[in-house]
């Protein structure tokens, strides 16, 4: 793990591996890289957003344990999007299959899950509450 | 119809995400300091790492949203702004659990 963390702080390796391609792929990459970012910003956002702007849950904390999750998880996307940048950067100098990765399908369960169970929370609020 | 290289194009495009990355981190820094401001000393040190981080994103993105010259990818930025981006979610992380104690 410490060597893929250090690979990405080392452009010197990176470029010495294979050939340099055709730039466009490699800005296409950065943008790929930069889009994931920004959803993980928008997630660490939207943790920041549910801890000030929610009204208080039927359960005790819940606006709290939802605000750490989306936190982490934008924590997550950041830190995944920087490796498969420089994986898919790695396999196109090698001429290689770009990476494959179920993280994407991941994080759509994650997001799905937890939406539905917000569901939940405001329809149990809207029973018991009044 | 030619299909050149665009030479131009493909560097102003990743510009542009850049700049919209810049954006987005803002947006998230002004959440993160209104969560932050409650008046006490602990908030206060928080939101000032939080500017502080804020800051160094604003030099890196700018230095790749800017200018006009040939295409620069990779190097060092692309890890620094996702080390920012961790510590702005980690510092949150401090700011929601500061509100249970």
């Amino acid at each position: 793990m410490w060597e893929a963390i250090r690979r990405w702080f080392d452009p010197a390796e990176l470029g010495s591996v294979g050939e340099t391609p055709d730039y466009r792929f490699s800005l296409a990459n950065e943008r790929t890289f930069l889009a994931w970012l920004r959803t993980g910003l928008a997630l660490v956002g939207g943790g920041l957003a549910a801890a000030q702007f929610l009204p208080p849950l039927p359960m005790s904390h819940l606006r709290e344990v939802i605000a750490v999750a989306l936190l982490l998880l934008g924590a997550a996307v950041a830190i995944r999007a920087v490796d498969h940048w420089a994986r898919t950067e790695r396999a196109i100098r090698l001429g290689q299959e770009l990476p494959a990765s179920r993280f994407p399908a991941i994080l759509a369960l994650a997001v799905g899950v937890g939406a539905l169970l917000l569901v939940v929370a405001v329809l149990l609020r809207a029973i018991g509450g009044r | 119809m030619s299909t050149g290289r665009d030479p131009g194009l493909q560097p102003e495009r990743t510009r542009l995400a850049w700049r919209r990355t810049l954006l987005t981190v803002t947006v998230v820094t002004v959440l993160a300091v209104r969560l932050a401001s409650t008046g006490d000393p602990t908030g206060a040190l928080i939101a000032g790492c939080i500017v502080l981080v804020w800051g160094a994103l604003l030099v890196l993105c700018w230095s790749r949203g800017t200018g006009t010259g040939p295409a620069r990818t990779g190097g060092r930025t692309l890890p620094l702004v996702t080390v920012g981006t961790v510590v702005l979610a980690l510092l949150g992380v401090l700011l929601v659990l500061r509100g249970l104690w």
